[in-house]
């Protein structure tokens, strides 16, 4: 008796996990739009996590994973704009709102949650998209972030050109999580 | 019945435990989701050290950085006249020794180089290869090293009626550098300079020097350099002293001004270890600066270093 009941409580809690999905694939990039030059750098190594039961969802980029077209900027936005030595990742938590795990195809989510970038903390509001296809959860997302709201100094001596405004966007894939 | 109660007391309180435990858990469950995000390692992707210095110049020679494939970099030196040559010459900035130079990166580790100095009328030419990368895990290093080239040969009228070959000067140099901290950096450079054409058969045509140097950065922007040649041996050429240098690098995205004081006025190898004729501790100072500008050529799509 004692057993089954325990077996019981071990059961009930199982769902939490499988309900927990893993990011398989991802783009996130950023896109810096002057008059002098466009900036874009990408990155494919974003770690994310999904909870389709709570709708809770967690992201956490390593600064230094993006790349650039020139291999010289990119040193220089870890260097001395993001300075990822001491804030090596961009992260978000937060929750999905709008969103229905019984409903398939594509439906609209708006992520609120706090992001931190540099190593600020912002509550934010990203809206989105979010498709469930058999097994794959697939998200997409478009936002600006600020570039002073987290504290990143553009210096005036500079010969770069870079938007106070960049664009962010967010390509993800998620499967069902497995604990290894 | 009695026995029944017991189990139902344990049932109620393994119940309320883990009511507890989730109700907390969906408390936390954000911040653990990020935890747990943090904790995944990444499948062993090594993780290359970067900008150990600002530019491929310590001041007067070379640093372990080389220009990532596809980057053509622009290169303007310029060393003025000594500082004790006084006001009646504006402190030597009435007079100006010249580099003008390129550098190529033709993949990510190796790198090609030409230039013209003013001082002698020199032509150079390089050749510098990565052979280590710092950084940490699979096929990293504790250390930078790079291999160094180069040959000069001058060109001044005055020294036309030697042949060609007279008139050739080949440096070698290993270059090893480490990247203590974000601030930090040193490097050593042993050297060999071997010149055609001695003066007399005294004078040996290989002129043996160590290197030492390094970099504090002062903020984001600002680093101080420090450069020093000692040479085993000498050139017969008086007076002629070791090649000291301190400098300051400010960085402003795209380009890298370096201002210095050195007692060489030379800017390539050939030059500075061998012929400074200047005393630094005797005022025999100059100014200068090198300012760096590069240019992409070619995308860069990958990510190796």
């Amino acid at each position: 008796m004692k057993i089954y009941l325990l077996s019981l409580c071990l059961f009930a809690s199982l769902p939490l996990y499988s309900q927990q999905y893993q990011l398989a694939e991802s783009r996130v990039s950023f896109f810096s739009s002057a008059p002098m030059e466009n900036i874009e750098a990408i990155s494919s190594r974003a770690k994310s996590l999904l909870n389709t039961q709570t709708a809770e969802i967690a992201f956490v980029i390593p600064i230094k994973t993006f790349e650039f077209e020139k291999k010289l900027m990119q040193e220089h936005f870890n260097e001395n704009y993001m300075e990822s030595h001491k804030y090596p990742d961009a992260t978000f938590k937060g929750k999905l709102s709008g969103f229905n795990p019984q409903q398939k195809g594509v439906q609209k989510v708006v992520a609120r949650g706090q992001m931190n970038i540099h190593g600020v903390n912002r509550n934010v509001e990203a809206a989105g998209t979010l498709e469930y296809r058999d097994k794959e959860i697939y998200l997409t997302a478009v936002f600006p972030v600020k570039v002073a709201d987290y504290e990143v100094e553009i210096p005036s001596l500079v010969f770069y050109n870079i938007a106070e405004e960049v664009e962010v966007t967010v390509k993800a894939k998620y499967l069902p999580y497995e604990k290894k | 019945m009695k026995r029944n109660s017991w189990q139902q007391r344990i049932f109620m309180l393994l119940f309320t435990l883990l009511f507890t435990l989730s109700a907390a858990h969906s408390l936390q469950a954000q911040d653990e989701l990020l935890d747990a995000l943090r904790e995944q390692q990444d499948p062993a992707q090594p993780e290359y050290t970067t900008a150990t210095f600002k530019s491929t110049r310590l001041i007067n020679g070379h640093t372990i950085e080389t220009r990532s494939q596809g980057v053509l970099d622009f290169i303007i030196s310029h060393r003025f006249g000594r500082l004790n040559s006084g006001a009646y010459n504006l402190f030597g900035l009435d007079e100006a020794n010249i580099r003008l130079g390129l550098d190529y990166g033709l993949t990510n580790r190796l790198n090609i180089g030409f230039g013209r100095s003013s001082f002698e009328r020199v032509y150079d030419g390089f050749i510098k290869y990565k052979l280590l990368q710092q950084g940490n895990g699979k096929g990293t290093a504790p250390l930078s090293a790079v291999l160094f080239s180069s040959a000069a040969i001058g060109t001044l009228k005055s020294a036309n009626e030697l042949s060609l070959s007279n008139r050739l000067t080949y440096t070698w140099q290993l270059l090893l550098a480490r990247k203590f901290s974000e601030r930090l950096s040193l490097q050593l450079m042993p050297a060999v300079v071997h010149r055609n054409l001695s003066l007399t058969e005294e004078d040996s045509n290989d002129i043996y020097a160590l290197g030492a140097g390094g970099r504090y950065k002062l903020n984001k922007r600002l680093a101080l350099n420090f450069e020093y040649y000692y040479r085993f041996n000498e050139p017969l050429l008086q007076p002629n002293y070791n090649a000291l240098a301190i400098g300051l690098d400010i960085e402003t995205g795209g380009h890298v001004f370096q201002l210095h004081l050195t007692n060489a006025r030379a800017m390539q190898e050939r030059g500075f270890i061998t012929q400074t004729t200047g005393n630094f501790f005797d005022g025999d100072i100059h100014f200068g600066f090198n300012v760096s500008r590069v240019f992409q050529l070619r995308s860069n799509n990958q990510v190796t270093p």
